[in-house]
């Protein structure tokens, strides 16, 4: 019913049609990037309004209400003074990486944006090693994280992306054997046509009790992964200041920003993705009106339904839990996580060889 | 082992567990958001705002209806304010008749040293009490003659 594929070929068909094949896919490269840029800060914009009103309904205060209409404005506010600011650079600071984190980071973060699918035939960037890609380039990020903080010769700072190092170095195995459980499930790494599988029921139902527990694990893990939460340890405010970006300002550290809320999102439509069905609509075995129901609604609004309601998910982790100490943050990976991921790993495998998921 | 094994199960459903009773009780309060807030708007709602009964603000010289206060000038409350913010300056008139006169009697008080004690309040407790309501741009409008 709502399938963009010719839509997206007829824009490239014009394309072709009209300019010589050179410039028309420079043409579309272009339109891709501004896409994805323009979705970019709108994400950024309305996740930081989401996240401050959120976290105050959570501790019974209020939040930005003043700018525009129930503060919606306020982050567009925020934005435009960040962007006036002077961008102040340490004094014997190491200037190239200092300039280079910040766009290593937001690198980061757009490439794994780029594979999100949001809708059949929305996609940018469809792979046949997707989650691969995914689990890899996420692990990019961490280097510039690693740069900001060495590069402005700052103790805080230092300190803060050490600790990021050996966040994320211990983390990214739960995520990849989070996503590798699922990996068995799916049988495929395409993020489309992990889509595809989940037609007729969505992973988290038909996987049985591995995938709930792989979902699970998956989002912690990965909300350790992108420093938020209760794993917020890189940039706790109590401790180390800001953490990494101690020492940026301005636009600099809008980047930052932006690339710690973007990646929240791409968290969850990753977890979207792979667990509950991507922008497949809700279905309940063969219940024909009310699925005819729900397939009346476009893909789109499905997926980020799913998105805001895994995003709600990891604000409430964050607003409820305390943050971890390093040492709790290390045996919790190690001693819980690793062991339970390799557990359910091998029972999906029991599962899978069985023959008894869907 | 399998003793080791068990409680390692245990150990993880009883964090599970406490996880769970945590999000429910901030749960609780995102539910309840609209009613329970705690913040208030100040200055705008600042006709409709009722304080709390043990709320202490800025201190005021109670005045009858037709507007005399029954200070005596005896600086108890000089002595009781522990930074000095209120000073009770007495100048006597120099015509014998505006000698008598009470309104030569003036209480200073500046609020933006004081701390909200209320130990003045305690000391004349029928000759003062605590007001709700200091929001003052300028310094004329913080010390109070």
């Amino acid at each position: 019913m709502y399938d963009f594929t010719t839509f997206v070929q007829s824009i490239g068909n014009f394309l072709h049609g009209q300019f010589s094949p050179g410039v028309a896919t420079a043409l579309e490269w272009t339109l891709v990037i501004l896409i994805y840029l323009a979705l970019y800060a709108i994400l950024g914009l309305v996740l930081v309004y989401v996240e401050r009103r959120v976290c105050a309904f959570f501790q019974l205060r209020l939040g930005p209400n003043r700018v525009g209409w129930a503060g919606t404005a306020q982050t567009v506010a925020d934005a435009l003074k960040l962007l006036l600011k002077e961008p102040v650079t340490v004094n014997k600071a190491d200037k190239l990486l200092f300039n280079l984190a910040p766009f290593i980071i937001t690198l980061a973060a757009l490439t794994v944006i780029s594979l999100v699918p949001f809708a059949k035939g929305l996609q940018a960037f469809d792979i046949n090693i997707g989650l691969l890609f995914i689990v890899a380039v996420s692990s990019l990020g961490v280097v510039g994280i690693l740069l900001a903080g060495w590069s402005s010769n700052n103790k805080y700072a230092l300190i803060g992306a050490m600790r990021s190092g050996a966040q994320i170095v211990s983390y990214e195995l739960s995520v990849g054997l989070s996503l590798l459980t699922m990996v068995l499930l799916t049988g495929t790494l395409q993020l489309s046509a992990i889509i595809e599988t989940q037609a007729n029921g969505w992973w988290i139902f038909k996987g049985h009790v591995p995938a709930v527990i792989a979902f699970f694990l998956y989002l912690t893990a990965s909300i350790a992964e992108i420093n938020r939460g209760p794993f917020d340890l890189p940039e706790a405010e109590s401790e180390l200041t800001a953490g990494f970006h101690t020492e940026y300002s301005g636009l600099k550290f809008a980047f930052f920003f932006l690339a710690e809320f973007v990646n929240m999102f791409t968290v969850a439509a990753i977890a979207t993705t792979v667990f509950l069905g991507g922008w497949m609509p809700f279905h309940i075995g063969d219940w024909a009106g009310f699925n005819a129901v729900m397939d009346f609604l476009p893909p789109i609004f499905w997926f980020f339904l799913k998105v805001s309601a895994v995003i709600f998910l990891m604000m409430w982790f964050k607003w409820t839990f305390p943050r971890l100490r390093i040492d709790q943050l290390l045996k919790l990976e190690w001693k819980y996580l690793m062991p339970l991921n390799l557990m359910n790993l091998v029972f999906t495998a029991i599962l899978v060889y069985l023959g008894w998921h869907g | 082992m399998f003793r080791a094994i068990y409680e390692y199960f245990k150990e993880i459903l009883l964090a599970i567990r406490g996880l769970i009773n945590g999000m429910r009780i901030t749960g609780k309060y995102i539910a309840h958001a609209r009613k329970e807030i705690i913040t208030q708007e100040y200055p705008d709602n600042r006709d409709t705002l009722k304080m709390f009964d043990r709320f202490r603000g800025e201190v005021v010289l109670l005045h009858n209806e037709n507007n005399e206060h029954r200070c005596t000038g005896c600086s108890a409350c000089e002595v009781a304010c522990p930074n000095g913010s209120i000073e009770i300056i007495w100048r006597a008139g120099k015509t014998p008749r505006r000698a008598k006169r009470k309104s030569r009697l003036r209480p200073s008080y500046t609020t933006c040293r004081c701390v909200r004690c209320a130990t003045c309040v305690s000391c004349r407790a029928p000759l003062m009490r605590s007001k709700w309501g200091m929001i003052s741009n300028t310094r004329f409008s913080i010390v109070r003659n």
